[in-house]
């Protein structure tokens, strides 16, 4: 699905990660783990160009997606956040109805379906629609901290996309509120393919496939720069890493 | 024993503490003293004029048979113009400033400072420009609504933008994001989400901007806003008096029912001030959202 080359990401003329080289395939899920500042949601950002709205950055290396170069000058950023969705840390549902929330991405992207059934087939599949069936009117700020993590998932899934990047999805959230996205995420691996950030280690062992390991790596000028260690499938990385940092970032022993 | 670190400041420190609250509740009393003696002046003042004939006679040099009509129907159709006029404007400007302006860029700082540097220029400096360019000189609209639209419009134009970006600031980055992944274009999440989140601020914003448009005299006497009107406006290109002109002519008149009919007007204008308040601040509170 993804094919990334020589990935270097650069704010100004600080390079933040270096020399990236992973690929993604589709209907799995991949972890991204590691330390704090070792450039994990950086590196998420480049692949729906999220980091494009940051003025400043440049990107190097290459990123195809299904072949087609992510970065070439014919591809429109627009088109790509739309079949490359992305779910926040922080749970940012729009200050409108729980409706309205999930109906703003297939209007903007002139979707032409029932939008009544597309609504209730998003939140359905984003394990909601149960509990906010009866007011889908209400404003989206009524809903607990979970839910309208939930909710951010329907809207993502609204405009059908094809890969979902989750960047710490439920940092914010508490154990059972995260329990239920991680079933979720499974339920979803099915259709679509996932990449998530997280923090949590348990996490990636329980719901992922694969996990690509980052650490930072100091240079002389006390410049952090983020790179990638390895990355392989989550049991191998859990049970007999190849590299001695990794090991010492999953026993605990940095990090 | 109590342990000393426990114990009560001394008293020295307790009496400047109380001393300076209480310094501070007096010059809140203060200000409230004279706005209210000011109001209660006023109103006994002009309430023996404070009538229907006040709305529905027009100037005249008979005091008894003189009210302010078309200086109020003056008054709406130049603010009304100048709402018009100002509001999509003044945030469509503040949106480029907000959204899409590299304030890295040498020419969006010099606007940014030209902004904040034009509200605080007198209002009397905008009725010279208002008679220079828009009344004579190259548009020569003459001394009619519309010039005097304008001229108020540029008044406030600074204030409208500056309120409208504080209100398009104050809509969280996460907002944009949330939107931008899910692939729409800058334009739709302007016009979709940010602009919708601001409106309550906008609209605040605006309306106060407005009252302060109602309350001038100055540019609009430089203008050649007319005191002694016998209609009320019909276009753009009326003549066309406001209710400071005319309180302003009221009380230089020397008969001292003039002066009460001045009063009266001054508790109209009063009035419409602190409706168009009372609504800025109801659709603060009412649209009011909380992140």
């Amino acid at each position: 699905m993804f094919r990334i080359t020589a990935l270097d990401f650069y704010y100004g003329d600080f390079r933040a990660v270096r020399d990236v080289n992973v690929d993604i395939s589709g209907n799995e899920i991949s972890a991204v783990i590691g330390p704090s500042g070792c450039g994990k949601s950086t590196f998420i950002r480049c692949l729906n160009r999220m980091n494009d709205l940051i003025p400043g950055t440049r990107v190097g290396g290459r990123i195809e997606y299904h072949g087609q170069d992510l970065y070439g000058s014919n591809v429109d950023p627009i088109e790509v956040r739309r079949r490359i969705g992305m779910v926040f840390q922080k749970p940012n549902p729009f200050p409108k109805s729980i409706y309205d929330n999930v109906a703003f991405g297939p209007k903007v992207n002139g979707i032409k379906q029932n939008m009544d059934d597309l609504v209730e087939e998003s939140l359905q599949r984003a394990a909601l629609w149960d509990e906010v069936k009866d007011k889908l009117k209400q404003s989206a700020f009524s809903l607990s901290g979970g839910q309208q993590q939930r909710l951010c998932i329907a809207r993502c899934i609204a405009v059908r996309p094809d890969v979902i990047l989750m960047d710490e999805p439920c940092s914010a959230l508490d154990p059972l509120a995260t329990n239920r996205i991680e079933e979720l995420m499974i339920e979803l691996k099915r259709e679509f393919t996932i990449v998530i950030v997280t923090h949590n280690m348990q996490q990636a062992a329980r719901v992922s496939d694969r996990t690509a390991f980052f650490t930072t790596e100091v240079n002389d000028q006390a410049q952090r720069t983020g790179i990638l260690v390895e990355v392989d499938r989550t049991e191998k990385i859990f049970t007999a890493p190849s590299d001695q940092r990794t090991e010492d970032y999953i026993t605990g022993r940095f990090g | 024993m109590t342990s000393p670190v426990l114990e009560r400041r001394s008293g020295a420190d307790r009496i400047k503490g109380r001393a300076f609250h209480l310094f501070l509740l007096s010059c809140l009393g203060l200000g409230l003293v004279c706005l209210v003696v000011l109001l209660v002046q006023v109103v006994t003042k002009g309430l023996p004029r404070l009538n229907i004939d006040l709305f529905r006679e027009f100037p005249s040099s008979s005091p008894r048979r003189a009210g302010a009509r078309s200086a109020i129907f003056g008054t709406i159709w130049v603010v009304g113009i100048c709402g018009l006029l100002v509001v999509p404007v003044g945030v469509a400007a503040a949106l480029y400033l907000e959204e899409y302006a590299d304030t890295t860029r040498w020419y969006n700082r010099l606007i940014e400072v030209n902004i904040q540097n034009l509200a605080a220029v007198p209002s009397i400096v905008y009725g010279i420009l208002g008679l220079g360019f828009l009344s004579r000189g190259p548009l020569n609209l003459g001394f009619v609504v519309l010039a005097g639209s304008l001229t108020l419009a540029l008044l406030v134009l600074p204030i409208v933008i500056i309120t409208s970006r504080e209100a398009i600031r104050a809509v969280p980055n996460s907002i944009r994001l949330g939107a931008y992944a899910l692939g729409a274009t800058q334009w739709q999440t302007i016009r979709r989400q940010v602009l919708p989140s601001a409106v309550p601020g906008i609209a605040t914003g605006s309306i106060l901007a407005l009252s302060r448009a109602i309350g001038e005299a100055a540019p609009l006497i430089l203008l050649g806003g007319l005191t002694f009107l016998t209609f009320n406006p019909t276009g753009l290109d009326s003549p066309f008096t406001v209710l400071p002109i005319q309180i302003f002519n009221w009380i230089s008149r020397p008969q001292e029912e003039f002066r009460v009919l001045a009063a009266a007007a001054i508790v109209v204008l009063l009035a419409i001030l602190i409706s168009m308040n009372a609504f800025a601040i109801f659709v603060r509170n009412r649209y009011e959202r909380r992140w």
